[in-house]
């Protein structure tokens, strides 16, 4: 075995950054394993389990472990390691090679910013968004995992200096036309998005986008605002700033069902500008019809949302029932799914359960290719969510491992949240699934209705 | 409500994955990427704790305030037995309180010189002997009683003090009188001629002094010290720019004062480039003292080592030291002396880093670079490091190669376990072995777990 086990003390990079690093390394010819991580206990374990001699450090330090073929191999390999490193300096756009700013706090003062975007691991995000706040400046924190008394702390002081908190775990938004997060790429408009669901969100405003409307801002304001305990406190501020927002003419409030008492508090805000609700829940609109109300409410027409068709293994209409298998990335796509199809087994990989140590799914593909290789017979439905911060391709590793399941037996079924404008392409992605043998819809509810066709029963 | 982020072009600092700040590049929207990195190991609890205290940002800027507006005066020149109540026996040393048993060789050397000077032994052995005994002697940390000393610190009832008084907040602080370089008591040397040197200091230079001070006096430190960073100087490890103006200053008033001593005097003062030094620390003491006491104040208000310990005292935690090991400075060596001869950092004098002086101006003195083994290029990343772990940047104190930006000034302790930055100092370097004296200079790192000890306690008031 040829093995470079190293800590490098003292060397940070974020970890979506190492995983495409371990990533590329382990993509390198004769390369069996590549562990590019910083030295937490779990992967200082995951590392050993590997059966690499690794050396005492702490989670301040970076490990590298890499086993290759032979001796020659590894060189390579580590030489690649190097170049990975370097190309992913942190330069931080400070002028003349400075020196990167190291809080947020520091950033705020030499760089005139309309607001921050937090995502640091969640523990330590409190701090950042506290900068900011402080700096006066709106802050997005797409960080999870924030005790909630540091978010309710973070959003009174933020109402107090007039400033904004979208988050924690706020997967989305679009100000003033900049995608933060993970931002489909969206017509500019007037329909204001007020949303503590990110996919949610981005469900409504790409079928929108479909459609021809546009956006104004999409303010996320994280899963948990329209809870009892953080009683809407950034929703009812985003309302209000929407509402004062010429430009915004329409206000879409997407989340899952608020609390009774903020559901009131929200209803009985005395705002000028009309609002569509979106709350997503058992007796309630999906989201394919809550865009279409918008639609209406526009006076606009509601087209017929795209979709790609594809022949099913279901030989007749009354046959046995089949299993249904729902593999997500998004949450409220996934609750979504499992609402419409009203049978079947969901996974939610973008769960805290399934991202700790690693990468969001809609970056890191590889619970869900391998939860899909597991699936022998039935039907397969997932989503794909396209635009800014999301998997440059995701076609490219999904389509052949669709058309695997498709010549096993599997009917699959893709929901492509994206638009037109995204940098991944919309129909480009959607056609090269559907080749594969995927029937593709870019509405989440019409890909499940159909799942549930193709279970049967 | 208006939400002004929703107005005007976007500009976004990212701090977090990189994916995200990429996705922003690729839009081509303005934005500034915080390097960060994970804080100190273990404090992630009591920082959520301490920054979530609703006094503290408030708190903070109430006493680095104080801090920045403190003007530091020389008032006058005093005994210390007048000026301090010092009585036979009592001895105030540098950094946190010590005990004989555990001070370090320059420490104990300081101490039986000083025993020596007072005529409380009449040789080493027997001081040795006293001081071990602990019979009839007190120690107690200069800190303690509104003063400050260089290296040892070491301040006996028959030295004199530089007396500086705040004209803003009214508060006073003492310094004793530098001795000059090579063997001297400060370093730990008490040979014949340092005890010799003390006499004249006690018997001339100190009453010439004073009655040069109560002709041109009160002496605007705060000016003085301006104009000497704009000179070249830290304050630090260099204070020849601050000795000179000082001496400019004073030196009509001591001919004025004393004639037939003036020639000596002004001698000795002129051949000691570190002379002004303790007229800084005084000075930086008195600011540091204005900014104590703020409830919920993170704020650095001492830092200070007796060649054992390294410890630090916070503005919202009293008069409770905060400790770690003191560590050995890294620099360069005089004559034939090397790291082995080196005692552990110590020394009042790094309440000169604490109010932005010394390390944390390094980049006002290219001059030095090259003494604590270093580019001009170092100085200027020493300086704007400080620049993350401070609350504020001086009016007056002023770097003209940074484009006259104002010192880093004011650590807090958050900021410190959040960066893992420690405050970067500028030393001198004492012999390890009682009465060697000054072997070097360079740079030393405090102890982190002072800082985090400091930032737990905070999380308890």
């Amino acid at each position: 075995m040829n093995d470079l086990v190293e800590v490098r003390p003292g060397v940070y990079r974020d970890s979506v950054t190492l995983m495409r690093v371990s990533r590329t390394l382990t993509e390198r010819p004769g390369v069996s394993v590549a562990v590019v991580a910083m030295a937490t206990e779990l992967n200082l374990g995951l590392a050993r389990d590997l059966g690499f001699a690794v050396p005492p450090a702490t989670p301040g330090d970076l490990l590298v472990a890499v086993r290759a073929g032979s001796p020659a191999e590894l060189e390579d390999a580590a030489a690649e390691l190097e170049r990975q490193l370097a190309a992913r300096e942190q330069t931080g756009g400070a002028p003349g090679g400075e020196a990167p700013p190291r809080t947020t706090r520091s950033a705020a003062r030499a760089f005139e910013a309309s607001l921050a975007l937090v995502s640091v691991p969640g523990e330590h995000a409190f701090a950042e968004a506290l900068d900011a706040v402080e700096a006066g400046l709106s802050v997005m924190i797409f960080s999870d995992n924030m005790p909630v008394e540091q978010e309710i702390l973070l959003k009174d002081r933020a109402r107090a200096r007039g400033v904004l908190v979208m988050g924690p775990d706020c997967g989305t938004a679009v100000v003033s036309g900049a995608g933060l997060g993970f931002a489909n790429v969206l017509r500019p408009g007037h329909v204001g998005v007020v949303a503590a669901s990110g996919t949610g969100a981005q469900q409504v405003t790409s079928l929108l986008d479909l459609a021809g409307v546009g956006v104004s801002h999409v303010l996320g304001v994280g899963g948990r605002d329209l809870s009892a305990e953080v009683g809407g406190r950034s929703a009812v501020q985003a309302l209000r700033a929407l509402d004062d927002d010429p430009a915004t003419e329409l206000i879409v409030l997407v989340s899952k069902p608020p609390a009774p008492e903020v559901a009131r508090a929200v209803r009985d805000l005395d705002l000028a500008t009309p609002v569509v609700g979106a709350l997503l829940g058992p007796g309630q609109d999906d989201l394919t019809t809550a865009a279409e109300k918008v639609l209406r409410a526009l006076g606009r027409d509601v087209p017929e949302w795209p979709s790609w068709p594809a022949p099913t293994h279901r030989t007749e209409a009354s046959g046995p029932r089949r299993a249904l298998r729902g593999l997500y990335a998004g949450g409220t796509l996934c609750t979504e799914a499992a609402l419409v199809a009203g049978t079947g087994e969901f996974t939610d990989f973008g769960d805290d359960a399934y991202t700790r140590g690693r990468a969001h799914p809609m970056i890191d593909p590889a619970l869900r290719l391998e939860a899909l290789r597991g699936v022998a017979s039935g039907v397969v439905l997932m989503d794909v969510v396209l635009g800014h911060g999301a998997d440059p391709d995701p076609s490219t590793w999904l389509a052949p491992a669709v058309r695997d399941a498709v010549d096993r037996g599997v009917d699959v079924v893709v929901a492509v949240v994206g638009t037109d404008g995204d940098p991944q392409g919309l129909r480009a992605q959607a056609a090269r699934l559907n080749a594969a043998g995927a029937a593709v819809f870019t509405s989440n509810a019409a890909a499940a209705r159909h799942a549930r066709l193709l279970a049967g029963g | 409500m208006t939400l002004s982020m929703l107005y005007g072009e976007p500009r976004v600092i990212t701090v977090g994955a990189q994916v995200l700040g990429e996705a922003l590049d690729r839009q081509a929207v303005p934005r500034r990427e915080v390097g960060w990195r994970p804080p100190l190991p273990g404090t992630a609890p009591a920082l959520a704790r301490v920054l979530a205290d609703p006094r503290r940002e408030s708190a903070n800027a109430t006493a680095v305030g104080r801090m920045l507006a403190a003007r530091p005066m020389l008032t006058g020149v005093r005994p210390a037995r007048e000026a301090l109540g010092l009585a036979a026996g009592e001895f105030f040393h540098a950094g946190p309180p010590i005990s004989w048993e555990r001070a370090s060789g320059p420490m104990r050397g300081a101490l039986v010189g000083a025993m020596l000077f007072e005529g409380l032994a009449a040789t080493p052995e027997e001081a040795e002997d006293r001081l071990a005994s602990g019979a009839g002697i007190t120690l107690d940390s200069c800190h303690h009683h509104r003063t400050v000393g260089p290296m040892a610190g070491l301040v006996s009832p028959s030295m004199w003090m530089l007396e500086v008084t705040d004209a803003e907040h009214g508060g006073t602080a003492y310094c004793s009188l530098n001795e000059g370089l090579g063997k001297v008591l400060r370093y730990g040397a008490y040979g014949p001629e340092v005890i010799e040197r003390l006499r004249w200091m006690g018997e001339v230079l100190g009453p010439v002094l004073a009655a040069a001070v109560e002709r041109c006096g009160p002496l605007d430190l705060r000016t003085l010290i301006a104009q000497a960073l704009q000179m070249g100087d830290e304050l630090h490890n260099r204070n020849r720019a601050a000795t000179s103006l000082l001496v400019r200053e004073i030196a009509p008033a001591i001919v004025e004062a004393a004639p037939d001593h003036a020639a000596e005097v002004l001698r000795f003062i002129n051949g000691n480039d570190h002379f002004f030094l303790n007229a800084g620390m005084a000075a930086a003491k008195v600011s540091a003292d204005a900014a104590r006491g703020v409830p919920g104040s993170s704020l650095v208000v001492a830092m200070a080592r007796n060649g054992t310990d390294f410890g630090i005292q916070v503005s919202g935690l009293g008069d409770r030291w905060f400790t770690g090991p003191a560590g050995v400075p890294d620099g360069l060596y005089l004559g034939g002396y090397g790291p082995d001869d080196a005692n552990p950092d110590i020394g009042d004098s790094t309440i000169t880093e604490t109010t932005g002086l010394g390390g944390f101006a390094m980049a006002a003195a290219p001059a030095i670079v090259r003494f604590v083994g270093g580019e001009v290029s170092d100085a200027v990343a020493a300086t704007t490091s400080m620049y993350e772990i401070t609350l504020a940047e001086h009016p007056a104190y002023q770097i003209p190669g940074l484009g006259f930006r104002g010192t880093p000034v004011g650590i807090d302790v958050a900021l410190v376990a959040r960066t893992g930055l420690l405050p970067v100092v500028n030393t001198g370097i004492a012999g390890r072995v009682a009465g060697t004296g000054q072997v070097g200079a360079g740079l030393v790192s405090p102890p982190a777990e002072a800082f985090t000890a400091a930032l737990d306690a905070l999380c308890d008031v």
